[in-house]
């Protein structure tokens, strides 16, 4: 059985290679090149996968919404992923980037006795990505 | 082929084990151990796997399909308080898992035709939070 829960970050960026030149950075990420940034309304689904435990959960949800405040929301939410993220720091804030970076943030305190199976984040209500982890 | 139906129920419950403390009842469901209950609205979606057939075209025939999750969940569901009149809910605590799972015991053995097995079945218990549950474990 999996269970998946939302949570919500709000956050800016701007995504730029220092590997190419302004005007190839310009063509390659065209609007989110934008030298001052912007921000989107993330969405993010976090996959827990596991048996049912006696008290009838895969997962505490307690337990599971503090790791992710904690991990995740408190060190993304209205925060700059280009300046205020370590994890981040020297790789473009891509989704892709970021799917893997919240990977990391969650793995590297998780003590929860289920497995974390999935990380899928929209970074628009047009754009989803999703990391299976392992 | 996979087929999708979706269905809403409302309806309240208590999380919460008579073997254990407030106190420890707390701590494993939060506010949803709230001894008074509350409720949700859930959206059920079962989906089905199987090959068209031949002659009709169909993987499952959907008015059959609507009134077999009408049966067995919706009318026994919708509208009520699931700890004191939905067995097994009177003994087994209505987590979102367990409610799921009580889902697919149900359907499962009614959703039987030569070519379409019941797939997986999804509640959400807020747009925040759902279970998938395929069987077994």
């Amino acid at each position: 059985m999996t269970l998946t829960r939302r949570y919500r970050f709000a956050a800016s960026h701007r995504l730029n290679t220092e590997e190419l030149s302004a005007e190839e950075n310009a063509r390659l990420y065209g609007k989110c090149n934008n030298p001052f940034g912007h921000g989107h309304d993330y969405v993010l689904d976090l996959t827990i996968a596991g048996p049912v435990d006696a008290s009838g959960q895969i997962v505490n949800r307690h337990d599971l919404d503090t790791l992710v405040y904690g991990q995740v929301l408190a060190r993304l939410d209205h925060l700059n992923l280009n300046c205020d993220v370590p994890e981040l720091q020297h790789r473009v804030p891509t989704t892709e980037n970021l799917a893997g970076a919240i990977e990391k943030m969650l793995m590297s305190q998780w003590t929860l006795p289920a497995r974390l199976t999935r990380v899928r984040i929209s970074e628009t209500a047009r754009n989803t990505f999703e990391l299976e982890t392992k | 082929m996979l087929l999708t139906r979706k269905a809403e129920f409302s309806a309240s419950h208590v999380c919460a084990d008579p073997a254990l403390t407030p106190a420890e009842n707390r701590a494993l469901y939060g506010s949803n151990a709230n001894p008074h209950g509350h409720g949700h609205n859930y959206v059920l979606e079962v989906t089905i796997e199987g090959e068209p057939d031949p002659v009709t075209g169909m993987v499952f025939d959907l008015r059959k399909l609507k009134e077999i999750i009408n049966a067995e969940v919706v009318e026994r569901m919708d509208h009520r308080f699931l700890n004191h009149e939905v067995p097994p809910f009177d003994r087994v605590v209505p987590t979102t898992e367990n409610i799921a799972s009580e889902i697919w015991k149900r359907l499962e053995p009614k959703i039987s035709a030569p070519q379409a097995q019941l797939k997986n079945v999804r509640l959400y218990e807020t747009a925040d939070l759902y279970v998938d549950y395929g069987g077994g474990r």
